[in-house]
């Protein structure tokens, strides 16, 4: 399998501190690749940086073999690569389905339909929704419609932050069985995640973070069971 | 009786002019949060390309009213919505992560500058163009009448026509998705592949042609304009956008309306001279009570 994106040696700094430190990691065609680490280890700030924001201060951001740390956003986003961000950020007086076509903005309008009904397919909750408005949605109808609204625009590289974060047991269940779905088509996902658990079984490989270093990297089976991880973010289970 | 009505007539037709001109504030505010100050010279600037395009249409030998009238619209907008791109580069662009003081500074320079090259250009004089469209309906009420000219009524339909194609651009089309994915998050919109720094130059050439085709429509009906009248009518489309709610696209256009029939009834029933001192004084009052307007959402920041 070849190699879809690569950080390396790549650091960050929001102003004095240090978010990122040397970081280095590679994602093939075809993975499910899981990066797990605590609060403020820098999970968000890698995932953002792919975008630009905020731009990286050394190192190098490989995607389909150039180096895409200095272009523009939506240089980024048109070349194949979606997020479904920390915090959603669904557009909030927007009804879902324009938020949905706000994904669209890569390909254009012409599988809208099409990929629209598969998303209704994929999360029948949006589709009963289809003309509310975001804002008035159920936290975990939002995080629906933020995965939904990065596939819209196909991409080669599904990038999610968080789906987990404040969601009921049952909910975060669904939803990663969803991304189980979404996988088995041969997406391309970079899930980043505190609930270890999860994550983990859902991916081939997975990466430690703390403190802005990747401190373990392993299979997704090898890290289930690893004492250090257990102990850090299975609550010793 | 009869006053009240001439006065509504007069005023919705005024209100419409100060709705088209309080567009450009407002979604100008609401993509960058700014008061673009510069954009009440935008519209003078339109004042004159009328009567420049009359003129050069008239070199050319068009005679027919209507004609005219669509060449200058045309001319006018496409001109206009140009400088408002170039006041964005030059003036706003550079200036996107720099503090809101700059950025107000910047704008208040750009007005100056707007001011002081048409007055080089053109002279300091007050021009004009030749009334193209005289006649008027009338209606008899009781002893008076109630007098509506021909270009009052072409101002409000082409006015509300102006606003209701805007509407639809804003809600039904992709532009105005991105327009509105830009106002409501713009650093998300630019991670789903907006380019979020185009998406701000087009608020900015549609609010310069909003403002061109309102510069159309009055420098048509009242013909005399000179290089300062971008001010008054900038604060009044100002306070009709704070009126509707700053930032609120539909707030502008009611804004603009009850401003306009307000300040009309004003002039009519009390008096005509203190006329914009009544629209300034509604526009200090509104700050105080209700700064975020009529259909706005309360502000968190404040220029
Ligand atoms: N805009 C910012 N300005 C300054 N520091 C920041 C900024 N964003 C993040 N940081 C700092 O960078 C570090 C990494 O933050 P980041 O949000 O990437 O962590 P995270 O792993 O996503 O955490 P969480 O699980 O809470 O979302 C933290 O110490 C945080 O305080
Ligand atoms: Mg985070």
């Amino acid at each position: 399998m070849s190699t879809l994106m690569e950080f390396k040696e790549v650091d960050v700094h929001y102003g004095p501190i240090q978010a990122l430190k040397k970081v280095s990691l590679s994602i093939d065609e075809g993975e499910i690749v899981t990066m797990i680490g605590a609060n403020g280890a820098g999970k968000s700030t890698l995932l953002m940086s792919i975008f630009g924001q905020p731009r990286i201060s050394s190192g190098e951001i490989i995607y389909r073999g150039e180096d895409i740390s200095q272009k523009s956003a939506h240089y980024v986003a048109s070349h194949g690569l979606a997020q479904s961000p920390e915090g959603r950020r669904i557009f909030p007086s927007m009804s879902v389905e324009e938020n949905l076509l706000m994904g669209t903005i890569p390909i254009g309008m012409k599988h809208a339909d099409e990929d629209m009904k598969h998303m209704f397919e994929l999360f029948p909750r949006l589709e009963e929704r289809r003309n509310q408005r975001a804002s008035t949605m159920s936290g975990g109808e939002q995080q629906m419609l933020a995965i939904a609204r990065a596939l819209m625009s196909r991409p080669k590289l599904l990038l999610l932050d968080e789906p987990s974060l404040g969601l009921a047991p049952i909910i975060v269940k669904q939803i990663f069985q969803i991304l189980k779905d979404v996988a088995s088509t041969g997406m391309t996902i970079f899930l980043v995640e505190q609930n270890a658990n999860h994550a983990l079984k859902l991916a081939d490989r997975g990466y430690v973070m703390v403190n802005g270093e990747i401190r373990l990297t392993g299979t997704g089976a090898e890290l289930l069971v690893n004492p250090e991880v257990r102990e850090a973010y299975l609550g010793g289970h | 009786m009869d006053i009240v009505l001439q006065q509504l007539v007069n005023g919705l037709t005024l209100g419409s002019v100060y709705g088209l001109i309080a567009i450009g504030y407002t979604m100008v505010y609401g993509i960058i949060g700014m008061i673009n100050f510069a954009h009440g010279d935008v519209y003078m600037v339109s004042a004159y390309l009328t009567a420049i395009s009359i003129a050069l249409l008239t070199f050319f030998g068009v005679e027919s009213f209507p004609f005219i009238i669509f060449g200058a619209l045309v001319f006018t907008i496409v001109i206009t919505g140009a400088y408002g791109w170039v006041i964005e580069r030059v003036a706003y662009r550079p200036l996107r992560n720099s503090s809101r003081l700059s950025v107000l500074i910047s704008a208040i320079g750009m007005s100056l500058i707007l001011q002081n090259y048409v007055q080089l250009s053109q002279g300091p004089n007050q021009q004009g163009v030749p009334t193209l469209i005289t006649g008027a309906f009338r209606f008899h009420i009781g002893d008076g009448y109630v007098q509506i000219t021909y270009m009052k009524v072409l101002i409000l339909l082409i006015a509300l026509a102006g606003m209701g194609i805007l509407t639809y651009i804003i809600q039904k089309t992709k532009l105005g998705r991105m327009c509105r994915a830009t106002q409501q998050d713009r650093k998300m919109a630019s991670i789903l592949g907006i380019d979020t720094d185009k998406v701000i130059s087009s608020v900015f050439v549609i609010g310069s042609a909003m403002a061109a085709l309102a510069g159309v429509l009055v420098t048509l009906d009242y013909g005399a304009f000179d290089f300062y009248i971008g001010f008054i009518m900038g604060i009044k489309a100002f306070t009709a956008a704070v009126l509707g709610g700053i930032g609120s696209l539909p707030g502008a256009m009611l804004g603009g309306l009850i401003l306009g029939l307000s300040e009309s009834l004003f002039a009519g029933l009390v008096s005509s001279d203190y006329k914009d001192v009544f629209s300034f004084s509604l526009l200090v009052l509104i700050l105080i009570i209700r700064p975020s307007g009529l259909l706005g959402k309360p502000a968190v920041e404040k220029v």
